[in-house]
């Protein structure tokens, strides 16, 4: 066996190599989870199938936006709706884990301290990946068009992954503060509702009423939509595309910490 | 090292000033299973937390082979197994999955990690049910990889919390099988348990534990010194006729008899022979008992005997808090 039985043996070097494999080895874990529930997997891709279905063939039309297609107008918004709204998986996941004592199975083991919140939040991320793919591909057939290039389509969908990537870190805090999962679950729709909703995500912000308008604009889910959408139709990218940044880093310093603290505190 | 298990004046309160542990001190010798026995909420699974650097003692000290649980986690957890009522394995992966996933998490390479799999699945008996994904597992089978998955290392420590608790006999029988294979190995083991028969079974030493405290060591026979081989069971028809048994048994002279409504229990040395001069006394004052049995020793007879009260009613609503807290703190509850 590779135990290590002398307190010398844990270099910086050993302890990096430890976190990343033993991150390695929880992220595995966490995306078998979503694979044998096939049945989640499905219904959760099938919810933005809805939205997109909905907003381009029900509401769509109703909806005036300028010097666009809607569908075009349409998808960037889903796509940050459908990542926003799958972050609530890192907190039911880490609500579910902690319920059922494996959570502190796993700190009664020689691994990295970091390597429980790494491991959910990498597995989370792979997952948005492909859907994203699978939203993609929706969007196509319903006939939206990336009308800059591929490597716009891509610069886009990076934004999305850290914009996606950071939230699962505050989803994190959430499912470490829920007593059980679905209290996180029904903790984390607040959230989200205002955020998705009252957003450029859906509707132009400039038909919001005035004193909407502000946060509208401003808030993270906005700002990172329409940096999606200029990167992958076109328009203007370099102060929405910082903006996002910002957003996206700024989001994951503030709530990482929390996340880990929480999980240091509770576990 | 003579012992691979220390632990010295621990003492543990949780939040809302629910005192778990007030002054838990015993050792266990390397290569002998220690049975720690006491009801729900007597402190015995925060022991375990302790030991196994899940939870932090506010006071005392605790060692794992020579080192410290507080100072050196990051040893200790590369030295001891942990197992547990709670069966902390992955529903979605199979038992195969599960073991390799422990194996990596124990820093062994992927290789190692799949044959350590192999030969543990083959010990446990889980060769057929080995691909399978746990939610398809009995109860008793759960319970099996739980060890399983404890062992993968081959540590010299293992910490058993309840193992048995809620299989049927079957499976308790077969696991108590595997504990007593393990200690043939020279494996210590740490044990926590409700039932007397288990810690009778399997422990070499058996500490009671009750309020956070050790109310009694020694080894079986030692203990079972204080609370017979067997215990009388006789029900009356009215309090009066079950005071007058009271009073007749006890001139007898032995372990004192207890009144429980109309029914009397006294706790017997030896066998047959005393049944029979218990009846006859009776016989002698012409009280004829309506019910009539003999059995084995409880947990409970334990407690009444080391006590003078029930293990059940001894909790006092705090101590079934201090339950509740420590099943709060493994959800997630704040640690300190």
């Amino acid at each position: 066996m590779s135990a290590i039985t002398d307190a010398t043996a844990m270099t910086p070097l050993f302890r990096l190599r430890r976190a990343t494999r033993n991150t390695a080895t929880l992220t595995w874990r966490n995306l078998m989870g979503y694979l044998r529930i096939p049945e989640a997997l499905f219904f959760s891709s099938v919810q933005p199938v809805m939205f997109v279905l909905l907003f381009r063939y029900v509401f769509g039309g109703a909806i005036q936006v300028t010097g666009q297609a809607y569908v075009d107008y349409l998808m960037p918004g889903i796509f940050v709706q459908t990542v926003a709204f799958g972050a609530v998986s890192t907190s039911i996941g880490l609500a579910e884990d902690l319920q059922k004592g494996i959570i502190e199975r796993f700190r009664a083991l020689p691994i990295a301290r970091s390597a429980v919140l790494a491991g959910r939040t990498s597995a989370d991320l792979i997952r948005n990946v492909i859907v994203v793919a699978i939203i993609t591909a929706v969007g196509y057939a319903v006939g939206f068009r990336v009308t800059t290039s591929v490597l716009g389509y891509l610069a886009g969908v990076g934004i999305l992954l850290l914009f996606a990537y950071a939230l699962s870190w505050g989803f994190a805090v959430i499912g470490l503060s829920a007593p059980n999962s679905e209290t996180a679950q029904v903790m984390s729709f607040p959230i989200l509702f205002p955020l998705t909703f009252a957003s450029s995500a859906f509707v132009p912000v400039q038909k919001m009423p005035s004193w909407l308008q502000g946060y509208a604009t401003h808030q993270p889910v906005s700002v990172v939509v329409d940096a999606t959408r200029v990167l992958m139709t076109g328009g203007p990218t370099t102060t929405l595309v910082w903006e996002a940044l910002v957003w996206c880093i700024g989001i994951f310093i503030v709530l990482a910490p929390i996340a880990v603290w929480r999980y240091r505190s509770r576990a | 090292m003579p012992f691979a298990i220390e632990v010295e004046d621990l003492e543990k309160t949780f939040k809302g000033d629910i005192r778990a542990l007030s002054g838990v001190t015993f050792s266990v010798e390397e290569g002998t299973v220690f049975g720690l026995l006491g009801p729900n909420g007597a402190g015995k699974t925060t022991v375990v937390r302790i030991l196994t650097t899940i939870l932090q003692p506010d006071v005392g000290l605790a060692r794992v082979l020579g080192h410290d649980v507080v100072r050196e986690p990051d040893v200790v957890r590369t030295l001891f197994g942990l197992a547990g009522q709670y069966a902390a394995v992955d529903e979605n992966l199979t038992g195969r999955e599960n073991l390799v996933m422990v194996s990596r998490l124990n820093n062994m390479s992927k290789s190692a990690s799949r044959q350590r799999a192999g030969e543990l699945l083959g010990e446990f008996d889980l060769v057929d049910a080995s691909d399978r994904v746990l939610k398809t597992y009995s109860g008793g089978m759960r319970r099996r990889l739980d060890v399983a998955a404890a062992l993968v290392t081959r540590p010299r420590v293992l910490f058993l919390d309840e193992p048995t608790t809620g299989l049927d006999p079957k499976s308790r029988n077969d696991l108590w099988d595997v504990i007593e294979q393990l200690v043939a190995t020279g494996t210590t083991v740490l044990l926590t348990t409700q039932y007397l028969d288990e810690a009778d079974r399997l422990a070499q030493r058996i500490a009671v534990v009750d309020h956070g405290q050790v109310i009694s060591q020694g080894t079986p026979t030692e203990l079972k010194a204080n609370f017979g081989d067997s215990v009388l069971e006789l029900g009356f028809a009215n309090e009066g006729d079950a005071s007058k048994a009271i009073t007749s048994l006890t001139a007898l002279g032995g372990h004192p008899a207890h009144l429980l409504g109309t029914s009397v229990e006294m706790t017997l040395e030896g066998g047959a022979a005393n049944v029979i001069s218990a009846l006859r006394t009776l016989d002698d004052v012409e009280l004829a008992p309506t019910t009539f049995a003999v059995r084995e020793p409880s947990l409970d007879d334990v407690f009444l005997s080391l006590t003078g009260h029930q293990a059940v009613d001894a909790a006092p609503a705090g101590d079934l808090d201090a339950a509740t807290a420590s099943k709060r703190q493994r959800r997630g509850g704040r640690a300190q």
